[in-house]
């Protein structure tokens, strides 16, 4: 067999990642745009936060669920796969992944819990409050991740005793420059994701005509934060890469796509790299703008990758296209975002339903920019870190569980595999059927969606405790009777205000 | 301040460690029971209550498996290395196992069409976990082929016939947790359907723990000396014995918070055993939990924060959310 234990291991930690980024990417934000709903629903009392809120917190189940289960896998792959990097690296690795267990995912977890049952047994500030502390663990467990990130791209604060990266100073660790130009970039790209789905499901309910309300609140709510945190994004974006040019020459001249050192650089927009003979075809590139970008003169002298020893180079083509899809989608999010705000201010009257159907059709096609963005960033940052486990400090090949075997590395990624394309099948499918459906129509007649096998006491029990139903509305639609059809086939959408 | 605690940093983690599997056993092994009896029973409407029963904690409850998982990795990261390449493939089968249990939570109430699959995935799911699991103990006691810390044996070493009797016994063990779980929480036909189960589950746990003790006594198993050495370690099993009996009687009064507490009472026992007889080894019978700690740094960080500040906040919080879903589950409790 020509596959290695490594290569196996590499590309069981890529795919179980990177699906596993997804959800995360996804739940950060959702819990932060469901603690907002919550909060301008319990500060205004319109019944339309409410319905959202409802709405967003059963998509945020799925997504949260699949996010726990995919995460588990990642808490031992250090372990089983990478048991050389944890031994070695354990003692400042592992205290960064138990603050994330302890701060964020019992936090999230368990008020997780009472977000989905815990409506009609809490005061409505309790209930909020607990909206915020899933909020706060979200955005705990993307601090420390990224403060594990940031500590294998750039070590700082240790020093080797017997080979073991010993941590010598917490504070320069925990306050790394690196770790806070890269967690703000990742909290911004999840909230980011989030505005866009949350838009583009309201572009998508305007394009079909119906739920209108809902709709305009998620468009222009989508749409406005995303306006508001693109600039920021691409001011942390800019940081990323004077982090990446300091720390990391060695991607960063691939981010660039420039193989030989240049002065003045030119600012290579596209190219089709060519590995073997270490040079690009179809160049589209901006003179001097190279040197700006990362010195800020225009005369400034740019490494190339050549000035990195062969054994030190990263795989060229996954961070060079991965960057400048990353990037791409940046600015189509900016361009959508923007020219959809001035297109609704010059709307007479003012309202997203004015807006011209292509609009809406682009911003409902954006809604997997955010996604697309997050991991083709994280493909950026983790392909062009290697052949590093810990830049600069070990490799990835010294870093792999040295009694595993290839074939045994085959056997847990293929099963990974199987089961990840079942449950990601699936959720997606039941995903999507629940953003189709929308939030239960304002009318009242909301959806009998509880358990199959129903009856009038299901349904009056399911109604105390049905996030899925607007607090005004007490009792049972009398559909409610014949809820023992499938849960997505609520019989109060039918009658939605479309 | 490190300096005047009574005990050492790696003492207090390996506290915390212990701590943190007891409650993760307690709570993910009631929910994991559940899963297990879920094969037992084919009525929908008490496998609607059953899974209603722990829905809203289930999550949190296994994320004390994840607890436990980093807090190896902080605190004795070379154990963390070596379990988990020594168990990488029931570690890799735990987790898949765990994948499916999981999202059969939200999925089983999408379709109905497709409920069967995500009923499947939650009863096997469950079923692996807690075998995998009471295997690993198993394999602990057997103990693991370990040389200049690093695993040097091979995928298949664990899979003895005594892991598998442990595993067998974990699942009829957490059944147990289970159907004392389910007598506390639900009402009606389901509770007399568990009040039944609950004598026959213990004649299992009773069975599978006497044949574990013949083939310790056989096997001879270094954990046999060690009981010698300490005979106070039969103070456990004395108190195993008063809760079978406590157990037993809760069933025939019928005092529903009965069963489960001994049940869990049980379960202290047995774990205080295993503890007892594996002190002070962190890795039986290779590394101690002073030679396994990490360095006094990362202890020292994760003690300040975690050990003072947040371990007593989400306890705090752990005990308020269980007070809020207290007392019976509605037969309908759903927010699908």
């Amino acid at each position: 067999m020509d596959i290695d234990p490594v290569s196996v291991s590499r590309l069981q930690f890529a795919f179980t990642v990177s699906f596993h980024i997804i959800f995360p990417a996804f739940t950060i934000g959702l819990a932060a745009w469901l603690a907002t709903l919550e909060g301008l629903s319990l500060f205004t009392g319109r019944a339309v936060y409410r319905r959202l809120f409802d709405f967003w917190l059963k998509i945020f189940a799925v997504a949260f669920g699949l996010g726990v289960v995919s995460g588990l896998v990642m808490a031992f792959q250090f372990g089983t796969n990478w048991s050389e990097l944890a031994t070695r690296a354990g003692p400042i690795q592992g205290p960064l992944l138990a603050y994330e267990s302890f701060t964020a995912f019992l936090l999230e977890a368990t008020f997780f819990g009472v977000l989905l049952f815990g409506r009609e047994k809490l005061p409505r500030w309790a209930y909020f409050l607990s909206a915020l502390m899933v909020a706060l663990g979200t955005t705990f467990s993307a601090f420390w991740i990224m403060a594990n990130n940031s500590w294998m791209q750039v070590p700082v604060g240790y020093e080797l005793v017997d080979g073991i990266f010993t941590p010598r100073d917490w504070g320069e660790i925990l306050f790394d420059p690196v770790l806070w130009v890269r967690f703000p970039h990742m909290l911004l790209g999840a909230y980011l994701t989030t505005a866009f789905c949350v838009a583009a499901t309201g572009a998508w309910y305007l394009l079909r005509g119906r739920l209108l309300n809902e709709a305009r609140v998620m468009l222009t709510m989508g749409l406005g934060i995303a306006a508001l945190l693109i600039p920021a994004q691409i001011l942390f974006g800019h940081l990323n890469g004077e982090y990446t040019a300091e720390h990391q020459p060695s991607k960063f001249t691939i981010i660039e796509g420039r193989w030989q050192t240049e002065q003045p650089a030119r600012l290579i927009l596209f190219a089709w790299p060519d590995v073997a003979a270490e040079r690009n075809h179809f160049e589209i590139a901006l003179p001097y703008l190279g040197s700006f970008v990362d010195q800020g003169n225009f005369t400034a002298e740019e490494p190339g990758i050549v000035t990195v020893p062969v054994e030190d180079r990263p795989p060229f083509l996954i961070p060079f296209f991965a960057f400048r899809i990353m990037v791409g989608l940046g600015l189509v999010m900016l361009a959508l975002s923007w020219g959809g705000l001035w297109l609704m201010a010059r709307a007479r009257p003012r309202d997203p339903n004015q807006l011209p159907r292509w609009f809406l059709w682009a911003t409902f096609l954006a809604w997997p920019s955010g996604f697309i963005a997050v991991i083709t960033g994280w493909l950026t940052a983790e392909v062009g870190r290697q052949p590093w486990a810990i830049f600069g400090a070990m490799r990835t090949a010294e870093a792999v569980t040295p009694s595993l075997s290839s074939s045994v590395a085959l056997i847990s990624l293929v099963s990974y595999v199987i089961v990840y394309t079942l449950i990601f099948s699936a959720g997606t499918l039941y995903l999507y059927r629940l953003l189709r459906e929308g939030p239960s129509d304002p009318a009242g007649s909301g959806p009998a969606d509880g358990p199959a096998g129903g009856a009038i006491g299901i349904a009056q029990a399911a109604a105390g405790l049905n996030p899925g139903r607007p607090l005004a509305v007490g009792g049972p639609h009398p559909t409610a009777t014949t809820a023992s059809a499938p849960a997505e086939r609520t019989p109060g959408m039918a009658g939605g205000p479309a | 301040m490190i300096e005047q605690l009574p005990f050492s940093l790696p003492v207090f983690w390996a506290g915390v460690l212990a701590f943190s599997i007891l409650v993760y056993v307690l709570l993910d092994g009631f929910d994991l029971g559940v899963g297990v009896l879920f094969a037992l029973n084919r009525n929908e409407a008490h496998r609607q209550q059953m899974m209603g029963s722990i829905a809203p904690v289930w999550d949190g409850n296994e994320t004390w498996l994840v607890i436990i998982g980093t807090v190896l990795f902080g605190a004795f990261p070379v154990v963390y290395a070596i379990f988990l390449s020594a168990f990488y493939l029931p570690v890799a089968l735990l987790l898949v196992a765990l994948i499916l249990r999981g999202v059969a939570f939200e999925f089983r109430y999408k379709e109905e069409r497709h409920r069967w699959l995500w009923d499947l995935g939650f009863i096997v799911g469950s079923i692996i976990a807690a075998f995998v699991q009471g295997a690993a103990i198993g394999a602990m006691v057997a103990g693991i082929a370990v040389e200049d810390g690093r695993f040097v044996g091979g995928p298949f070493d664990w899979l003895t016939p005594f892991a598998v009797l442990c595993g067998l016994g974990l699942v009829v063990g957490y059944a147990l947790l289970g159907a004392g779980w389910l007598v506390l929480k639900t009402t009606g036909e389901l509770r007399d359907w568990a009040y039944a189960w609950l004598p026959r589950l213990l004649k299992g746990v009773i069975a599978v723990v006497a044949l574990a003790l013949i083939t310790t006594l056989i096997g001879n198993y270094e954990v046999v000396l060690r009981w010698l050495a300490q005979p106070w370690l039969i103070l456990f099993p004395l108190l195993a014995g008063a809760a079978v009996w406590g157990l037993l009687r809760g069933v025939q009064a019928r005092r529903d918070w009965q069963p489960w507490l001994m049940a869990s009472a049980l379960f202290i026992a047995a774990f205080a055993m295993l503890a007892g007889s594996f002190w002070p080894w962190i890795l039986p019978y290779h590394l101690s939990i002073e030679q396994a700690a990490a360095p006094l740094s990362s202890l020292s960080f994760m003690f300040y924060g975690i050990g003072l500040v947040v371990l007593p906040v989400i306890l705090a919080y752990t005990i308020g959310v269980y007070w809020i879903f207290r007392g019976k589950v509605s037969p309908t409790a759903s927010y699908h």
